[in-house]
């Protein structure tokens, strides 16, 4: 074997109260497609940030090309021909695509001859990109390509990719995956973190297994079976909650015809969206990030007031109410956001036990709040879901993502919806908690309670839902039965094309 | 009332005059917001500036480094709004607040021995050919330098903005400090200096209020003039020639209701005066019912950068 | 290398302490001043922190002057800091105090001669809408066309001013003032004057109106829907919508309040401590107000205490500026001081301060 092109030995990082990373070691080597694997908060990002000289390790060392490599910033690590695919917070909406290609290279030509090139190395991957198009204008595939072609353009030896197929349909996937492999065939290295399991096993040849901070085993995933891997990464047997094909009741929820402009600069319009959800019944939407996913939830919320018609409840009409008044109805929502939207950060969970439960729970009388009956509910809500905290009076930003999450969705299955809508429900939320969650919300259909389940992860909705529609460009699909239904369909259903023409999908010519 | 005493040629020679501080003002302050930046403190700067450039202009005699020293003033001052932000977290808006205060504060404390002196005042710069056209020339070749200055200050920024790559970091930290951070650009440096710069173009602002356009010193003699420029700024939709026409487009609102006052117009003196700033409400009103285009998305917001 | 770290939770400890760590620091940098004026800094800040409460030779004058300047920053300091609260920025609370006064001075005088129990009220009220319909203004135009209100509401202040300098040389000028500017002095209206409720304490109507107006913010702050949705709005507005909070409401409760309470405590000014509508008369209370407010945390105990502390700094100047010649605009900048020190030291409640070898990023 050859030596390896980026070694890691005894990386340790910590932060006060947690140990983000604990002696880790391994090897890249070129031309290897090497897999992170690992739940959420098992250390995944603080390793990566300290190869890209954002963090520095407490201790450990690392070598490229057999050289000591300490990059002091991202620049000194990108000089060094390391490239980072991040998953969040990269790009400049405002900006266009050749600006924001510019500012992650260290010796930027031209803009003219920028472009130029950037239209050269898109095509050659197959990666189509406007250089003067606006960021925000691009869709959330179209983004990713506008990170891989800055670091395509700086012929990096390592690729690092963050989660790069969460915002992506399975079409797009498949394209992404061909430019990976035609990179790996280049001799480019690529350190590629997932916790998808399938395609760790289809892409990578190598897998570097963490769990809380610790490197569990390397493996060649080919020849690991998806549930040692996952047995690997969390480390216990899973319970995996089953869904037995119940008895839908009367049609509670009707939406039909739904319209919205789209909220801001960036956001996406609804058009034309039409669904109903029985008594027992889960709907789950699927669809790429940024399709329309928040602004369903704020009109199915009433945040956004829908026109006349749109939404009813049994049959009643509630488009034009608001948020209160829809809770009081029995339509309840769980946003995705869930610092600043969900909860307030700085707020006590007693006062954000407030927040959505103040009318169905009885926290108010003639607009005076009664705090005791806030907390106590709050204590309700933290013993039925296990939230994990002192004390109701501490403030929602000081729980973890997966505390926090179960606390948003048990704040509102505690009050016995008749509709609840949940975006997102088990976004960055630890394995076992999301079961938990999950488990949840069919108990919530099981007693009779109408669901929608928006998500952009399509093994959760396999997994819980009956029915199955998904959302693009703020259109939803046509409804179907989730049994029978393969992933080549669900991919076009996410593509946005709806009937079976076999129609072309832009990017793959 | 007698319009005919108002001269067109000499109104639009001081309307460049009295739009000269706040184009300078605004000018900083736009780059300041460019990078993400709000800083409500610009009427505090102002204020130090003229006291500051005025009290060096006495006693040196020099204009000049009046001026230097007025800018120094607004950066040393606006440097302390950038550590209570930049460092230190607090409220944007807030200490915006409260550097104004403290600016009218302190002006008025060393301004006291100060008041009912006459300053030297900058020499008119002729400029050779041009300022010997008839009415051109007397209208637009035959200020001070520092009206010279403020336009081609307004050509640089712009230029820097949209040409360099330091002005395309200076827009991608105020789009989005968390990527600017992820690209390894040291956010809060660069905030510093965009702080700092519209600083001294603030404080420039306040010595030509004290040193050209008065030139005397009085308590408060800004009146203002530091809130209608955060307002061009808006007004200008983050774009810096559209702050020129701004803030001559003010200027020639305050010269002409200055000279409709002189003329002895019709209108109760107190409408006149308060015409500017009702005029600027109006177009903030009309620029926002537009809508905001072009507010850096970052703009106001606290920078921390965590784990 | 100094580094922040974020605190899990804010510490409720810094919240209580940083008022107090900030007067100190500002007693401090403020006697440096002093010195540099040319002042025994320690008898400076003798004389401008104790002597006005304690001192035999002026307590008996100092101490209901106190409760004379602070009941107009109270009254003030609690209807901005709901806005505050809220997100919502009205930094024009001094041109809603001077259309307050001049709307309830003008109601007065309007009945003059005439005497009734019912003018008195009638002027509060008065001043009262004409301070809500002065912030109505920037209020309208936020909701119906997203304008700012930091920069309306400030230019409002000008325009009161000019309008301000208009009626105290026409509409409310004193009939039998010789021709000097300004109105008739309601000092001598017994209608219309606002009198001290207990003779020498310095308690007079919009002191009592102060305090009301602090138990009723506390009240519906801590015990309200309302007070709990301004409280959403400011600390996380999608939260607010979510939970069903409308912005609009939200604006022009907030707006309106503040804007009220600045009218009613400009009419209290006028009819009472300044007597009568002059050019000047307003001496900026709008502006030591936002100081008060913050100084304060926004909470309606602390602004009781803050308008009290700077109500001390004011006399305690009066009284420096007397005694040893510091110059009053050093009290303005010493007021300044304090605010930028308790923004400084705010840092301290949401993250904690730690010593690292490694470089911040």
């Amino acid at each position: 074997m050859s030596d390896p092109l980026l070694r890691l030995s005894g990386l340790t990082k910590a932060y006060p109260g947690v140990i983000a990373n604990s002696d880790v070691s391994f090897d890249i080597h070129k031309g290897e497609v090497h897999a992170l694997l690992g739940e959420n908060g098992a250390g995944k990002s603080t390793l990566v940030k300290m190869i890209y000289g954002l963090v520095k390790p407490d201790s450990g060392t690392m070598t490229l090309n057999g050289a000591p490599f300490t990059p002091p910033a991202p620049r000194a690590a990108r000089l060094s021909g390391v490239a980072m695919v991040f998953q969040h917070f990269s790009l400049f909406e405002a900006l266009n695509v050749a600006e924001n290609i510019a500012l992650g290279m260290e010796d930027a030509p031209k803009q003219r001859d920028l472009a130029a090139k950037i239209k050269d190395v898109s095509h050659q991957y197959g990666l189509p990109l406007d250089p003067y198009m606006r960021v925000g204008d691009l869709s959330a595939g179209e983004r990713q390509r506008v990170e891989i072609i800055r670091c395509l353009l700086q012929n990096p030896k390592i690729l690092i990719m963050d989660e790069p197929t969460s915002v992506l349909t399975p079409q797009e996937v498949e394209i992404l995956f061909k430019t990976l492999r035609q990179l790996k065939a280049e001799g480019t290295a690529i350190l590629y973190i997932s916790h998808k399991l399938e395609e760790i096993r289809s892409l990578c040849d190598t897998a570097t297994i963490l769990r809380l901070g610790k490197k569990v085993a390397t493996c060649t995933p080919a020849e690991t079976s998806a549930k040692e891997l996952a047995e690997m990464m969390v480390g216990e047997t899973l319970h995996v909650p089953e869904r037995a094909a119940g008895e839908f009741g009367e049609v509670l929820l009707d939406v039909n015809g739904l319209s919205a402009p789209a909220p801001s600069e960036f956001g996406t319009a609804l058009k034309n969206v039409c669904f109903t959800v029985r008594a027992g019944e889960i709907l789950g939407i699927g669809g790429v990030a940024g399709n329309g996913q928040d602004e369903l939830l704020g009109a199915l919320s009433g945040e956004v007031r829908a026109p006349a018609g749109a939404v009813s409840l049994r049959g009643k009409d509630i488009s034009r109410l608001g948020p209160q008044e829809r809770r009081s109805l029995g339509v309840l929502a769980a946003p995705e956001e869930r610092l600043g939207h969900a909860a307030v950060p700085d707020m006590s969970l007693t006062e954000n036990a407030m927040l959505s439960g103040a009318i169905r729970k009885g926290l108010v009388s003639s607009g005076f709040l009664n705090w005791g009956k806030a907390k106590d509910f709050a204590d309700e809500v933290i013993k039925a879901f296990d939230v994990r905290t002192p004390s109701a009076s501490n403030a929602a930003r000081s729980l973890s993502g997966g505390n926090l999450q179960k606390f948003v969705i048990g704040r509102e299955v505690l009050q016995d919806p008749d509709v609840l809508v949940v975006n997102q429900p088990t976004w960055g939320v630890d394995a076992s908690a999301a079961a938990a969650i999950r488990q949840s919300l069919m108990d919530l259909a099981e007693k009779g309670a109408a669901l929608v389940v928006i998500s952009q992860d399509l093994d959760e909705l396999m997994e819980i839902s009956d029915h199955f529609a998904a959302l693009n460009e703020g259109r939803l699909s046509a409804t179907r039965p989730i049994q029978g239904l393969s992933v080549e369909e669900i991919g076009l259903m996410m593509g946005g094309v709806h009937d079976h023409s076999g129609a072309n999908l832009e990017g793959a010519a | 009332m007698d319009l005919s005493s108002i001269n067109p040629i000499l109104l639009i020679a001081s309307l460049m005059v009295s739009a000269t501080p706040i184009l300078l003002a605004a000018l900083g302050e736009l780059v300041v917001e460019k990078s993400g930046v709000l800083n409500l403190g610009v009427e505090g700067m102002m204020i130090t500036g003229a006291i500051c450039g005025f009290a060096i202009g006495v006693n040196t005699g020099s204009p000049v480094l009046g001026f230097m020293f007025a800018a120094i003033c607004g950066a040393l001052l606006s440097l302390a709004f950038g550590i209570l932000t930049q460092y230190l977290l607090s409220n944007q808006v807030a200490t915006g607040l409260g550097l104004t205060l403290v600016g009218l504060g302190l002006s008025s404390l060393i301004g006291k021995p100060y008041e009912g002196i006459k300053s030297p005042t900058l020499q008119k710069m002729e400029i050779p050919i041009l300022s010997d056209l008839p009415i051109v020339g007397r209208m637009l070749f035959s200020h001070d330098p520092m009206v010279y200055f403020s336009i081609a200050l307004v050509a640089v920024v712009w230029a820097v903005l949209k040409y360099t790559r330091a002005g395309l970091i200076l827009r991608a930290v105020g789009e989005s400090h968390d990527a600017a951070h992820a690209l390894g650009y040291k956010v809060v440096r660069i905030r510093i200096m965009a702080i700092l710069f519209g600083g001294a173009c603030a404080g420039l602002a306040g010595a030509y209020i004290s040193l050209v356009r008065v030139p005397q010193w009085t308590e408060g003699m800004t009146a203002g003039a530091g809130w209608i420029a955060l307002a061009i700024v808006v007004f200008a939709s983050w774009k810096p020639w559209r702050i020129l026409i701004g803030a001559y487009l003010f200027g020639g609102v305050t010269v002409l209701q200055l000279n409709l006052q002189a003329a002895g117009a019709k209108v109760p003196v107190e409408v006149l005066s308060m015409s500017p700033y009702l005029i600027t409400i109006l177009v903030l009103v009309i620029i926002s019912a537009r809508g905001n285009h072009g507010a850096p998305a970052a703009l106001g917001k606290i920078f921390h950068a965590s784990r | 290398m100094i580094r922040l770290e974020k605190r899990a939770q804010p510490s409720k400890l810094w919240t209580l302490a940083t008022p107090f760590v900030a007067v100190v620091l500002t007693m401090i940098v403020g006697g440096i001043m002093f010195a540099m004026l040319g002042s025994d800094p320690f008898e400076a800040i003798r004389i401008i922190f104790w002597d006005p409460l304690f001192s035999e030779q002026f307590a008996a004058y100092s101490r209901p002057q106190l409760l004379v300047k602070a009941g107009p920053l109270i009254l003030i300091a609690i209807g901005i800091s709901m806005g505050f609260k809220a997100g919502i920025w009205n930094i024009g609370a001094e041109g809603q105090y001077i259309i307050g006064a001049i709307c309830g001075a003008g109601m007065g005088l309007a009945f003059y001669p005439a005497e009734s129990f019912i003018i008195f009220p009638l002027m509060i009220l008065a001043g009262a809408l004409g301070g809500w319909a002065w912030a109505m203004i920037p209020a309208v135009l936020k909701v119906r066309f997203g304008t700012n209100e930091i920069l309306v509401s400030l230019m409002l202040v000008y325009v009161a001013e000019a309008f301000l300098a208009s009626v105290s040389s026409g509409l409310l000028k004193n009939p039998d003032g010789m021709g000097f500017p300004g109105s008739r002095n309601l000092q001598q209206y017994p209608a219309a004057a606002n009198l001290e409720i207990f003779q020498g304490s310095g308690m007079h109507w919009g002191v009592l109106t102060a305090f009301l107006a602090v138990i009723f913010a506390y009240v519906l702050l801590s015990r309200h829907m309302l007070g709990f949705q301004i409280r959403l709005t400011g600390e996380a507005p999608r939260a607010a919508k979510f939970a069903g909070v409308n912005p609009a409401r939200i604006v022009f409760l907030c707006l309106g309040m503040a804007g009220a309470l600045a009218g009613m405590a400009g009419m209290f000014e006028v009819a009472g401590p300044a007597g009568q509508i002059t050019i000047d008369f307003n001496s900026g209370y709008g502006f030591t107000a936002i100081i008060v407010a913050f100084l304060g945390r926004l909470h309606p105990v602390g602004i009781l205490l803050a308008g009290l502390l700077m109500a001390l700094t004011y006399i305690g100047g009066e009284l420096a500026s007397l005694m040893l010649g510091i110059p009053g605009a050093a009290i303005q900048l010493f007021q300044g001081m304090l605010l930028f020190f308790l923004l400084a030291t705010d840092v301290f409640i949401n993250f904690r301060i730690r010593l690292s070898k490694t470089e911040a990023v």
